[in-house]
């Protein structure tokens, strides 16, 4: 089972929604969209869904061309950010609903609907309307009905986007193993990377219409090919700063801190890339290289916080665990891991990994 | 927590209260005067205690047109509810036609009821006006002034004409209000049109129709202009609603008593049938 896009392209009047996309998913797989809100995450959904047509190009299931195939004949589900259920059904129904319309027996209904509700943790609550259930378990209700045909194709448009932090965290986590031991392809949009990362599987990000890295989540995460795909790619954002190498000395173009590389590249200018969680407050394992700062802003975030600082002409971030509350125009220095610095050359593409 | 104590509070809440006393207590004050006495003029004033509600209560030319009120008020609601909802689905949902369509259809709402009485009483004129005419031409023996099946067509289609934009602008804005994500679902099990419209569409307006009902029972339950101008209660008395009759009975024959009897009961009936069905669709929301 795969799903491909083939030279699929999206406009709408002038506006390209969707760039030319070649994209190959496979059988028993989650495949994240990361991006931005606009970055086309829903349209292409909607499109691998057949709710919407391509302007141009293909798109190939089991090798059948389902290119305008009506979305009823596909097989496919998929849930929104917002909790989508019939309002005058129960949860019961609701779930049902799907099974309903492709005739299946009554026994079985009860059987298969029984079962996801266990899963999803909706026993308790078959008999209840939408309206009289918590947004958690509205949108447990709208997974159930996702999950309960055998669907080749699961789409998941941004699920947890509505929900207060704790129910998010909580269904995050049930996320993986609801789609473990089915035979279909999982997609799942999502801005956040946390959230990539910790379902796992492959992830394409998108920026602008386009897909601009698609692999494994984690070498998507670790081998950013470009600038661009590791900012998607990175919560709170990258810092970015021009850096000059010559031999396997390296500095900042802005400030005199010198670190040695082993990278085997020729002498020039660079721009380097530092996820804020590689630049702490207290020294730590491989964040040895000293930087002075000179706080902007600093906020506390769960179990972590985050320091804005300046340093040169550049404002930088960094993520350190622990609560520290430091207060603006404090000096103070962090701490970087030069071994997980990434450098783009000039054209902001990868060059090598640190 | 220590609460101060600042009666100047008061102040603040004197000149809703003087508005209130002058636009609605006062007036009412006076009716529910009329309705306990008689009167014969001059400020003379004969206590009747309750023999003008029973005499009201027990009178057939009340119930009479209290019974036209409720076959009017149920003819034109079984009309507009329906047919709002139909105008409403086919309306455009995006570009030119929508603003184009949004004033089309408040137009009729935007004349004066009076005008819309005289518009439509020269409209249906069986010798000069074009409905009435057009019809007699194509055969119908229609005359809108003699005979009551005709005074009652006329009058229902001219309320339909005059006031189904409402609901249909409201039913308009409780369908926008859908998100597009309802018809996907929908669409993806393959629902059928009648499913989406009855388990989408409908469940999803019910607030919004729960105040197109109620709005629309109580302005035609209280009408008048219109038939006043268009037929005048006639012929005989067979549109005479309530408040047309109310009319003749507190002005046309001066019977001051009786008539404040019958507003206060007409005013009691409105209230009543407003509660009742506000309570029953508020218990159902609640149900659901």
């Amino acid at each position: 089972m795969s799903l491909e896009l083939k030279n699929v392209e999206k406009k709408i009047g002038l506006d390209t929604h969707i760039y030319s996309t070649n994209l190959k998913l496979e059988k028993n797989t989650i495949n994240i969209l990361l991006g931005s809100t606009l970055a086309g995450k829903t349209t292409l959904m909607q499109i691998m869904a057949g709710l919407d047509k391509p302007t141009s190009g293909e798109i190939w299931f089991n090798n059948e061309n389902v290119t305008g195939m009506k979305v009823q004949k596909r097989n496919v589900s998929m849930v929104y950010q917002q909790f989508i259920n019939y309002p005058n059904f129960t949860v019961y129904d609701n779930i049902a609903s799907p099974l309903k319309i492709t005739g299946v027996s009554s026994d079985e209904t009860k059987q298969r609907v029984g079962k996801v509700a266990e899963l999803l943790k909706l026993s308790g609550m078959l008999n209840k309307k939408p309206n009289e259930l918590s947004g958690g378990q509205q949108q447990r209700t709208a997974l159930a009905r996702a999950l309960v045909k055998d669907s080749d194709l699961i789409l998941l448009d941004e699920p947890l986007a509505n929900l207060d932090f704790k129910l998010r965290e909580e269904l995050r986590e049930e996320l993986p193993k609801l789609f473990e031991n089915r035979d279909c392809i999982v997609v799942y949009a999502t801005t956040e990377p946390s959230e990539a990362l910790l379902l796992g599987g492959n992830t394409a990000t998108l920026q602008e219409g386009r897909i601009i890295q698609y692999g494994k989540t984690l070498d998507t995460y670790n081998k950013p090919n470009s600038l661009v795909s590791a900012q998607v790619f990175s919560d709170p954002p990258m810092n970015i700063a021009k850096i000059k190498k010559s031999g396997d000395q390296c500095s900042f173009l802005q400030n005199d801190i010198q670190w040695k590389t082993k990278l085997n590249i020729k002498d020039g200018e660079y721009k380097v890339g530092i996820r804020p969680h590689n630049i702490t407050t207290y020294k730590e394992g491989n964040n040895t290289l000293e930087i002075k700062g000179k706080v902007l802003i600093s906020e506390i975030s769960g179990s972590e916080s985050l320091i804005h600082f300046t340093n040169g002409n550049l404002n930088w971030v960094s993520l350190s665990n622990g609560v520290f509350q430091k207060n603006v125009g404090d000096e103070m220095n962090l701490y970087m891991n030069t071994d997980e610095f990434v450098y783009f050359d000039q054209n902001e593409r990868l060059v090598s990994n640190g | 927590m220590n609460k101060t104590i600042n009666q100047k509070a008061w102040f603040f809440v004197i000149p809703v209260f003087v508005l209130v006393a002058f636009n609605a207590i006062i007036p009412l004050m006076t009716v529910v005067n009329y309705a306990f006495q008689e009167t014969f003029g001059n400020n003379v004033f004969m206590w009747e205690g309750t023999r003008w509600f029973k005499q009201i209560m027990l009178s057939e030319r009340f119930h009479a047109s209290l019974g036209r009120q409720f076959l009017f008020t149920f003819i034109i609601l079984f009309i507009q509810i329906p047919l709002g909802i139909a105008i409403a689905l086919t309306m455009p949902k995006e570009g030119i036609g929508v603003p184009v369509c949004l004033v089309l259809m408040s137009m009729p709402l935007l004349i004066p009821w009076n005008v819309v009485g005289a518009m439509w009483n020269i409209f249906a004129l069986p010798d000069i006006g074009f409905l009435g005419h057009s019809l007699n031409a194509l055969g119908f023996d229609y005359n809108f002034t003699q005979q009551i099946g005709d005074a009652w067509f006329t009058t229902i289609l001219m309320d339909v004409w005059h006031w189904t934009s409402l609901v249909v602008l409201l039913s308009y804005a409780g369908l926008r209000s859908i998100q597009p994500a309802y018809y996907q679902a929908a669409e993806i099990d393959g629902a059928s049109r009648w499913a989406i419209f009855t388990k989408i569409e409908l469940p999803k307006m019910k607030k919004v129709l729960t105040i197109a009902i109620l709005l629309r029972f109580m302005d035609s339950f209280m009408i008048y202009t219109e038939p006043f101008v268009l037929t005048g209660g006639g012929p005989g008395n067979a549109t005479a609603f309530l408040s047309i009759d109310l009319v003749k009975m507190a002005l046309g024959q001066f019977d001051l008593g009786p008539a404040a009897a019958m507003s206060l009961i007409y005013f009691f009936i409105v209230l009543l049938v407003c509660w009742v069905f506000y309570t029953l669709m508020m218990r159902n929301e609640e149900k659901s």
